[in-house]
């Protein structure tokens, strides 16, 4: 008797290895056409475990499923008002960064992923990339239909993806990921499957989900949820594809660590944008940066290059430096926003006393030596009415393309200035790390569409500041600027305003 | 160490040849010392900029958001050009003193 149904087993291999074939008429190599020249050996596509094996009609189904509660709750909260429901308007900046910064970045890795699905030559990584392609689609519309609900009422969001290719601040994370869909595809698994998605992950989805929950924005905690399981299969296929690189053939490891060392500190660089809005965007913080990189890198990330070492693959290089400097990142990249607040799509403002207890709490060694006296400067040059801007645009770095304010490991007052010249030509790097990463490939970096320099060369919309804001869509006096003073502090102001109970008739005496 | 590419001897545009800046060079300057301005500063300046013109106009147009800067003496500073010590001469251009495209200035006031 034929059986009726498949098992679970034979149902994966039919919907995954089963549709695979063996060419006969045209050249593997014609086929696959990156699959070599990074010089990665694979001997064996078969020795490919699955981490997990989903097909397409379950995962069809579970997804649904999250898709069903997510929209309830993002209905819910545009029924119920749920804007207001956040500690404070301020909050919000921390949204606009991930809107602006983060979203388009699951855009881009749906599309690369959608790549290695049809270039890897294993059929059981193409699926596993073909899964991911697709969660990272679903991600970065789910993120897009969450925050659309802030949209109608807060500044900064409303054009994100124009702003992603155009604005200085939003080059760092659109040229991270320029870097990795123009890598070949074993490197761009090990940078953003295993380097970002495994090794980093937390440091970006813990802030901002956890930031969210603390500050009463469920709309983006459900969105999380939602994202959770996908993210803990993007993790786990990371380190599987790590680990089958150096299995199959030693010659992979050098190649590998280079690639951890590269992608380390290219992802450690763009998170000091997610310090930032840890240690200084969220009205009610979850923890320090410096606390989040002891626990979510130095604590897992020591216990998981012990493991790797059994392959001969050792801590990425300059995560020492990523572990002295933690005390100063956040205050840096923060002071830059602060200097370009004009030309910003989210806002700043004077830290306040209790912000600065905080600080002083949090960094006991930096805080009130390097940074706070730099603070109350400002706040009184503020409250005289000069606030501070700078009316220079800053040197960036040819790698990270952060504005170059990281200073020295051993000389906080002192910024850390490399510099390399190739074919003549001088390229400034911000640090050791990303100095190494121009050095290693400058034919990539020296094509860097650096904003600052794009300005100056009139490709911006113009000479001056607002023809350069209206080309990034910057909504001028609303978008930009401090808090204190824009529409939207008016607007929150006039909501609690609104909530305030009126007086309670006293009790009439009995 | 060239990039391991697809192609052998993959290159790509130079995408801030001096050319592209209309005859001006990028210049950064630096004011040690100084951290609340954040970073170095990128200013497109013509080889033919005279330095006095750096001295007398642009500095203070960009520093003077400091209120120290009113009090700086910048005949006292002290000046590197590229890493190397460096003794600006006010009459001579930028460019007639060593100044090149994405050259760095640093300077120490007291």
């Amino acid at each position: 008797m034929v059986a009726r149904k498949l098992s679970l087993k034979q149902k994966y291999g039919h919907f995954t290895r089963g549709l695979d074939w063996e060419p006969s008429y045209q050249k593997q190599e014609d086929i696959f056409p990156f699959a070599t020249y990074e010089g990665i050996k694979i001997h064996d596509w078969n020795a490919w475990e699955d981490p997990f094996k989903l097909t397409m009609d379950a995962y069809w189904k579970f997804q649904a499923e999250k898709e069903r509660k997510l929209y309830a709750v993002i209905d819910s909260m545009a029924q119920n008002n749920g804007q207001l429901g956040i500690t404070d308007a301020r909050y919000l900046n921390a949204v606009k960064i991930f809107i602006q910064g983060v979203t388009p970045l699951e855009y881009q890795a749906h599309r690369h992923f959608a790549h290695l699905a049809r270039h890897l030559p294993g059929a059981g990584l193409r699926v596993a990339a073909q899964m991911q392609s697709i969660d990272e689609l679903r991600h970065c519309q789910t993120q897009i239909h969450t925050i659309s609900h802030y949209n109608k009422f807060f500044d900064g969001i409303h054009d994100f993806t124009h702003m992603h290719d155009r604005l200085w601040y939003l080059s760092v994370p659109k040229s991270f990921f320029d870097d990795a869909t123009s890598a070949g595809p074993f490197e761009f698994l090990t940078a953003i499957s295993f380097a970002f998605e495994y090794v980093l992950t937390n440091l970006l989805f813990v802030p901002f989900m956890s930031g969210a929950a603390y500050n009463g924005d469920m709309a983006t905690v459900t969105f999380g949820f939602s994202a959770q399981s996908d993210e803990s299969r993007h993790m786990t296929l990371g380190l599987e594809a790590v680990r089958f690189l150096l299995e199959q053939d030693e010659a992979n490891v050098p190649i590998v660590q280079g690639w951890i060392d590269k992608w380390f500190w290219r992802g450690y660089r763009l998170l000091s944008l997610v310090g930032m809005m840890m240690d200084y965007m969220l009205p009610k913080k979850v923890m320090s940066w410096s606390e989040a990189w002891e626990t979510y890198y130095e604590e897992a990330g020591g216990a998981l290059f012990a493991d790797l070492a059994r392959y001969g693959i050792r801590e990425p290089k300059y995560a020492d430096v990523a572990k002295a400097e933690k005390g100063h990142v956040s205050h840096q990249v923060w002071s830059i926003f602060y200097n370009y607040a004009q030309a910003a799509a989210v806002h700043t403002w004077d830290v306040d006393d209790q912000h600065l207890d905080w600080l002083r709490e949090k960094y006991p060694e930096t805080f009130a030596q390097h940074y706070e006296p730099r603070y109350r400067a400002w706040r009184e040059q503020a409250e005289a009415g000069k606030r501070f801007y700078n009316d220079g645009l800053p040197q960036l770095c040819q790698v990270c393309q952060i504005p170059m304010a990281f200073t020295e490991v051993d000389d906080p007052g002192t910024i850390s200035f490399r510099v390399s010249e190739h074919q003549g030509e001088k390229y400034h790097t911000c640090s050791d790390g990303c100095r190494d990463i121009f050095e290693h490939e400058p034919e990539k970096y020296v094509q860097a569409w650096l904003p600052v320099h794009q300005i100056f060369q009139g490709n911006c919309g113009g000479a001056t500041l607002p023809e350069v804001l209206d080309w990034y869509h910057i909504n001028q006096g609303a978008d930009n600027f401090d808090y204190a003073g824009s529409p939207e502090e008016e607007q929150w102001n006039a909501w609690m305003e609104g909530r305030r109970p009126a007086a309670f008739p006293a009790a009439a005496a009995e | 160490m060239p990039v391991v590419s697809l192609k052998p001897g993959y290159s790509g545009p130079v995408r801030d040849r001096v050319e592209n800046f209309h005859g001006a060079y990028l210049v950064y300057v630096h004011w040690e010392g100084h951290l609340n301005f954040c970073s170095a500063i990128t200013l497109p300046l013509p080889p033919t900029t005279p330095f006095a013109a750096l001295a007398d106009e642009i500095l203070p147009s960009l520093y003077q958001a400091d209120p120290g800067w009113s009090g700086v003496d910048l005949a006292a500073a002290r000046w590197t050009l590229d890493g190397e010590d460096w003794s600006p001469d006010r009459t001579l251009a930028l460019g007639e003193q060593g100044v090149g495209h994405k050259s760095l200035i640093r300077f120490w006031t007291a």
